[in-house]
């Protein structure tokens, strides 16, 4: 397999960078919804217009009624969401989710909702201030016919709006995942405003009860479906980063072209010249890193789970270093609220502690590697 | 598709059969590789035959045409052969600026005679090439180069000096850049000449560098007399020639960021790493960046066979292997300690890794530096505006 895209996958590039363009501006989308506080953070409409294209279920099987795409499909449309900063429950429910749900007897309760672009569905993980899902303390402790799960979870994103919640809790057998509707009695979300004006979600499990059936996969067996959804949302970020790199640096980069000090355009200047160079270079290796990743997800590859991480790693250095570079090269205007590069920074920001930072893993590749 | 699978199984029988044992170790470096010419020096016996059975399929240069001495593979089957040779971890069995450098710029500027005279010995490894790109007054500025050729009617009459010829001592060949036209504009009056290293009035002076090698010499010709046919591409437009290679001696360069090519520096030094979480720490990020070069070196060269890489792409994938491998190096030597600072004894194989780790620091210098690639990509690629 090249790693470029195919023909059919150009024309879905082509289809979701026209579309995101037009209906997922920053414009109309992340600044419309941040202005009026909108409780969300993202909206609907657009959910339903992404259904419409068929980009939510680009991971559903065709016999659930998707398109049964891959990774590399997925990614395409996210790195479209990246440049555009368009707020929506993509990257979670019609990547990460869809991948816990899966092959599993909730599909088929889930899977229509979130084809139609009407269901959220969160992932209640983290439960300190940093992702750490190995360690996983929440308790699911055996209830009658089921589960009674009692712990914290923070930054649930869209956990706020979600219809579905999946939970990782610590079973007797081992961690396992339990799929938990947004009106389970015991179930307190507090929706959390974050820096890049998305929504996320503290929530507090004080003994909520589930039955048996809401497990996922199975008993103790969380850790290899948790492997397979973080696997999913880990490439996914990545893509989205170097949407979201890709596009700070374009517009730094036209910036340089049309600023002009001490009577030339700063774009002339070669400390900016080689900075500008060097963070293209990181950008496009970036880029490779993420397809290859989403390649090998899409083949089962035994290092797929390797690639993943170089790639989330990777595309979060990069895309940190291109908002870094965006914010710094157009000088004072760089720090305004009028101008878009400041809401790349704080995206970016987020999108990197997302399932994981790049410390977390360069010190993940170090373990799967022996040291 | 079949027909790739096909090609999979067969080249992955014919290899296991024919790739010798000590061809699936890994080069430790430059002196280690088989570099053929017409008095080769092979460090043993499974080294020539290694070559030459690979040469005999036309496997040293898999994607040259058949009529040339290559292998006729499409890009495809290029990439499973590559694919295969690693999956064994067998050695690239010649490595040769003919191949690298010359062949490529060959294909594309010489003529039917050039082709079939130069590129089926360039494939077997019979004739060894140098580059004359450097002089002492035009590195970074390589356009100002001042080497004399004259036309003498029946021959050139070349006068000058080159540096930094790597190999010019041991080579047999060269391919030079030499002035025609001292009144045109610079890019405009320069040729691309090929002539034999042994021709009357050529000499070369190896440099001793800070490792302690010499793979770079002081070239010197005192009129040489070169034949009228020996001139690649048109006479005065030696400049296109010479990007076009340059665009290829950066890919090759930019292949050494993969050094070793192990998938994992740390892992060699686990348990030192143990007790260093600093390090232990750069070595990880290093890993992250290393294998996603990889990963970008797998797609440019896809792009590059599919003829989708921006003309320019080589100077981004040259900057950035050099500046890995110069981090691959002083993260060596910083694993290695005091034991990576010995010189000349047998423990430490005569200093392998302190002098390697030298070597390094021209990978960023050599082909163009870091700073001229930068500029190229900054001018060429984001459309920066020119200085």
């Amino acid at each position: 397999m090249p790693l470029y895209l195919t023909e059919d996958q150009t024309m879905l590039r082509d289809t979701a960078r026209e579309f995101m363009a037009a209906e997922g501006a920053i414009a109309t989308q992340l600044r419309h919804w941040r202005d009026i506080g909108c409780k969300d953070g993202f909206g609907h409409g657009l959910w339903k217009q992404f259904a419409e294209l068929g980009f939510t279920g680009i991971l559903i099987p065709e016999a659930d009624g998707g398109l049964g795409l891959g990774h590399v499909e997925a990614g395409i449309v996210l790195e479209e969401i990246g440049r555009n900063l368009t707020p929506s429950p993509f990257l979670v429910t019609a990547v990460a989710m869809v991948e816990a749900l899966k092959g599993t007897p909730h599909a088929g309760r889930w899977f229509p909702g979130i084809l139609a672009g009407e269901t959220v569905a969160a992932l209640a993980l983290d439960e300190g201030r940093k992702h750490r899902p190995e360690d996983i303390e929440m308790r699911a402790e055996r209830a009658g016919n089921g589960f009674r799960l009692t712990g914290a979870k923070q930054f649930v994103v869209q956990g706020a709006s979600a219809d579905l919640i999946v939970v990782a809790a610590r079973a007797e057998e081992g961690v396992t995942l339990f799929a938990v509707e947004k009106a389970a009695k015991g179930l307190e979300t507090e929706g959390v405003r974050l820096v890049d004006s998305s929504i996320g979600a503290r929530m507090r499990f004080e003994g909520v009860e589930v039955d048996a059936d809401a497990v996922i996969g199975e008993v103790g067996g969380g850790e290899a479906v948790l492997a397979r959804v973080l696997n999913a949302g880990r490439a996914g970020a990545a893509a989205e980063m170097v949407g979201l790199g890709s596009a700070a640096m374009g517009m730094t980069v036209e910036y340089l072209k049309q600023r002009k000090q001490f009577g030339r355009l700063i774009g002339e200047f070669q400390a900016l010249q080689h900075r500008s160079a060097h963070l293209y270079s990181e950008l496009e290796i970036a880029r490779a890193a993420t397809v290859k990743a989403q390649q090998l997800l899409d083949e089962d590859a035994a290092d797929a789970e390797a690639m993943v991480s170089v790639a989330k790693a990777k595309a979060g250095r990069a895309a940190t270093l291109a908002v870094q570079e965006g914010v710094q090269m157009h000088g004072g205007i760089g720090m305004t609220d009028e101008y878009d590069i400041g809401l790349y920074m704080k995206r970016d920001r987020v999108l990197n502690e997302l399932f994981g930072d790049a410390a977390y893993h360069a010190d993940k590749l170090a373990r799967m590697r022996g040291y | 598709m079949a027909d790739l699978e096909t090609f999979r199984t067969e080249t992955r029988a014919w290899l296991e059969a024919n790739c010798p044992a000590e061809m699936r170790e890994p080069v430790l470096g430059e002196s280690d590789m088989c570099w053929g010419g017409r008095n080769p020096v092979f460090k043993n016996d499974a080294q020539k035959l290694w070559m030459e059975r690979m040469a005999e399929r036309g496997w040293t240069v898999p994607d040259w045409p058949k009529d040339y001495g290559g292998g006729g593979l499409s890009p495809a089957e290029a990439k499973v052969l590559k694919q295969e040779m690693a999956r064994i971890g067998a050695r690239n069995p010649l490595y040769s600026f003919g191949i690298s450098m010359l062949g490529p710029a060959l294909l594309k500027y010489g003529s039917e005679e050039q082709k079939k005279r130069f590129l089926p010995e360039i494939a077997r490894g019979e004739i060894r090439w140098c580059q004359g790109y450097s002089e002492p007054n035009a590195g970074s500025d390589l356009a100002a180069l001042q080497t004399k050729c004259e036309d003498m009617g029946d021959h050139w009459l070349v006068n000058g000096q080159k540096v930094w010829t790597s190999y010019a001592d041991k080579a047999d060949w060269i391919f030079c850049l030499v002035r025609t036209d001292f009144q045109a504009p610079k890019h405009k009056g320069i040729s691309f000449l090929l002539f034999d290293m042994k021709t009357p009035g050529v000499s070369t002076r190896p440099i001793l560098l800070i490792s302690g090698y010499s793979p770079f010499c002081e070239t010197f010709f005192d009129d040489v007399k070169v034949p009228k046919d020996q001139v690649v591409g048109e006479v005065n437009k030696g400049w296109d020639v010479a990007k076009y290679l340059l665009g290829h001696e950066r890919e090759m360069i930019s292949g050494m960021g993969l050094g070793g090519q192990s998938e994992s520096l740390g892992k060699a030094f686990a348990e030192m790493l143990a007790d260093d979480p600093v390090l232990r720490a750069e070595m990880a990020l290093f890993d992250v960046d290393a294998m996603a070069f990889r990963a970008m070196s797998e797609r440019f060269m896809d792009e590059l066979k599919a003829g989708m890489a921006h003309p320019a792409q080589p100077s981004m994938m040259k900057y950035a292997g050099t500046e890995l491998n110069k981090r691959r190096h002083e993260l060596v030597m910083a694993a290695g300690g005091s034991d990576s600072l010995e010189w000349e004894s047998e423990r430490s194989r005569k200093g392998k890794a302190a002098r390697e780790w030298l070597r390094t620091k021209a990978n960023s210098i050599e082909g163009g530096t870091s700073e001229i690639q930068l500029g190229i990509v900054a001018k060429r690629i984001l459309d920066l505006p020119g200085a």
